[in-house]
């Protein structure tokens, strides 16, 4: 466990030092506060029209939970930004230790592969969390000014949580299949499209492919969280990406002391 | 290929490009698995006992694995604390490292910015934390200036006893100097081990001699071949006055003695009298190169 922190602590060292991490970081926190805005405005003026037509109508609007609304909406467009940005703090994990030649030093210390692999995937995974208490503001915003029901917003991060990691776990096996930053995040942006638009294609299919490829898909389980409902299928659906992503990884530093 | 360390022994390992010494040292250090045969470290096990042998062990790959923005004091102590120190004992040992090598001065500074030869320095500064008691060096005094390489074998040479080393190169007179064994390999095989010493000794098969004469060439070769010892004896310049030879002679035997008399009895005049030295390089070319690989070296 201390060689994990170890290699962990060194990593998300490296995420600070690099511009990546700040770049990330900003534009996280830009693109969260700027759909914040724009969905409490939206939801304001909803509620708006909603009191005139009742006015109108005399009969009492129906109530709607409006930041729980927010809250399921700003993550729901997230979740579609962390598909872009999880794979840049995931490309550097292994192809830069490829390329530079400290796999080396890496792979003949005291340590095991798994312990390595874990570390990386810890250092990715504080990183994420770090980018994600950012959205903080915003849900202390929501308490402030209103009474949010704790339990849709504590699901929505968990899911949250557990789609970020799936795609770390993704991204960490990708770096390890080359020594270029660039090839390394193109081919998860290409993965992560793929398990993205598999949704879509469901859609159009027949009622047995559809259930398969919805749920293949890697953005449709987070819906279920966001409105609420903690279900045991998708969280083992993204236990299975995360321990598939670091089984995939473990093998891959393998096969490559067999290339090296 | 099969050879033996004995503690506290600097074994170099000699070979032209592509010979194999760096995979030979990847297996020994685990990187890389061997496809056959073992490798044992103070008796464990490469294969079966990973992180036994990897504790024992330390290792300056070929391009000195480096975390280059990273400044030097954080990067050696990430290493100590891979290595599995802790506490006071980290920044202990990294200071015992720096002050081996001589980067204290660059402790601050970012690795990136290091001359590259700062940056091996670095690399063996690396290797020498947590005080392993075997060393794989591959290459460590690549890209060194002159007075640094000096240091470093220096460096290698104190180390002899409590240390064993292995190291990898392929200058020559680094071998004659800090070695106490060499193997020398091709294209994954061994075809000489010994040591600097004993390896000029038998590859040359004996000594060979340079000698100038002032008198008639033909007397003088006749002369020189009936010396007991010598094998052959080639003319090398002949004008009307003098003419040089050089002279083979049979193993373990010193003729200049004799052939200094033969000489100066027969009246004429000795220049020049010079034994000549195969140096390692020559040796090293004759057992690299197929065709002239004597049967007795390869063995």
């Amino acid at each position: 466990m201390k060689s994990i922190l170890v290699i962990a602590e060194r990593e998300l060292k490296t995420y600070f030092i690099s511009p990546i991490a700040y770049v990330v970081l900003t534009i996280f926190t830009f693109l969260s506060g700027f759909v914040f805005y724009f969905f409490v405005r939206a939801m304001v003026n909803s509620v708006a029209s909603r009191a005139m037509m009742s006015a109108q109508t005399g009969r009492p609007p129906d109530p709607i939970d409006m930041p729980g609304l927010v809250v399921q909406s700003m993550f729901g467009f997230l979740s579609f930004v962390l598909l872009l940005l999880l794979p840049m703090i995931t490309m550097a994990l292994f192809s830069e230790e490829k390329k530079r030649g400290t796999m080396e030093l890496l792979l003949t210390a005291p340590v095991t592969d798994l312990q390595v692999v874990l570390g990386k995937f810890l250092a990715a995974s504080t990183f994420y969390l770090i980018l994600l208490s950012t959205t903080l503001v915003e849900i202390a915003i929501l308490f402030v000014y209103s009474q949010p029901a704790k339990g849709p917003i504590l699901s929505a991060l968990l899911g949250i949580v557990l789609y970020g990691l799936a795609i770390i776990a993704i991204g960490m096996f990708i770096s390890t299949l080359t020594e270029s930053q660039i090839v390394s995040v193109i081919l998860s942006f290409g993965v992560l499209m793929v398990l993205w638009l598999i949704g879509a294609i469901a859609q159009n299919s027949g009622p047995t492919a559809k259930a398969v490829l919805s749920y293949l898909s890697i953005l449709d389980h987070t819906n279920d969280f966001l409105q609420g409902v903690i279900s045991t299928s998708h969280i083992i659906f993204y236990l299975s990406l995360i321990v598939l992503g670091v089984f995939l990884t473990y093998r891959s530093l393998d096969s490559l002391r067999w290339r090296s | 290929m099969s050879f033996r360390v004995e503690k506290g022994e600097i074994l170099g390992f000699l070979g032209p490009n592509g010979a194999g010494k760096t995979t030979t040292m990847r297996i020994i250090t685990g990187y890389m698995p061997s496809t056959d045969g073992t490798v044992k470290v103070d008796g464990f096990d490469v294969a079966d006992q990973p992180l036994e042998v990897r504790r024992r062990i330390g290792y300056l790959p070929e391009n000195p694995p480096l975390y280059t923005e990273m400044k030097v004091n954080s990067y050696l102590q990430f290493v100590a604390k891979l290595k599995g120190l802790t506490g006071a004992r980290v920044q202990e040992d990294v200071n015992r490292a720096m002050d081996r090598v001589n980067i204290t001065d660059v402790q601050d500074r970012i690795i990136a910015k290091l001359s590259k030869g700062y940056k091996q320095r670095v690399g063996i500064a690396q290797a020498l934390l947590g005080d392993p008691p075997v060393l794989i060096l591959d290459e460590p005094t690549i890209g060194l200036d002159p007075k640094q390489i000096q240091e470093v074998r220096e460096l290698i040479k104190s180390l002899a006893g409590t240390h064993t080393v292995v190291l990898s190169t392929h200058i020559l007179p680094e071998v004659e100097q800090t070695c106490h064994r060499v193997i020398i390999i091709d294209h994954g095989k061994i075809v000489a081990v010994d040591t600097p010493q004993n390896l000029r000794s038998q590859i040359q098969g004996g000594a060979r001699v340079l000698i100038e004469v002032e008198g008639p060439v033909a007397d003088v070769l006749t002369a020189v071949k009936a010396i007991p010892g010598v094998a052959t004896a080639r003319i090398l310049t002949q004008d009307a006055t003098r003419c040089s030879f050089q002279v083979d002679v049979d193993s373990g035997k010193d003729i200049r003695r004799d052939l200094a008399r033969a000489v100066v009895q027969a009246g004429w005049g000795l220049l020049e009298l010079q034994s000549e030295n195969m140096s390692l390089e020559d040796i090293f070319i004759k057992l690299t190169t197929a065709e002239e690989t004597s049967p007795q070296a390869a063995s």
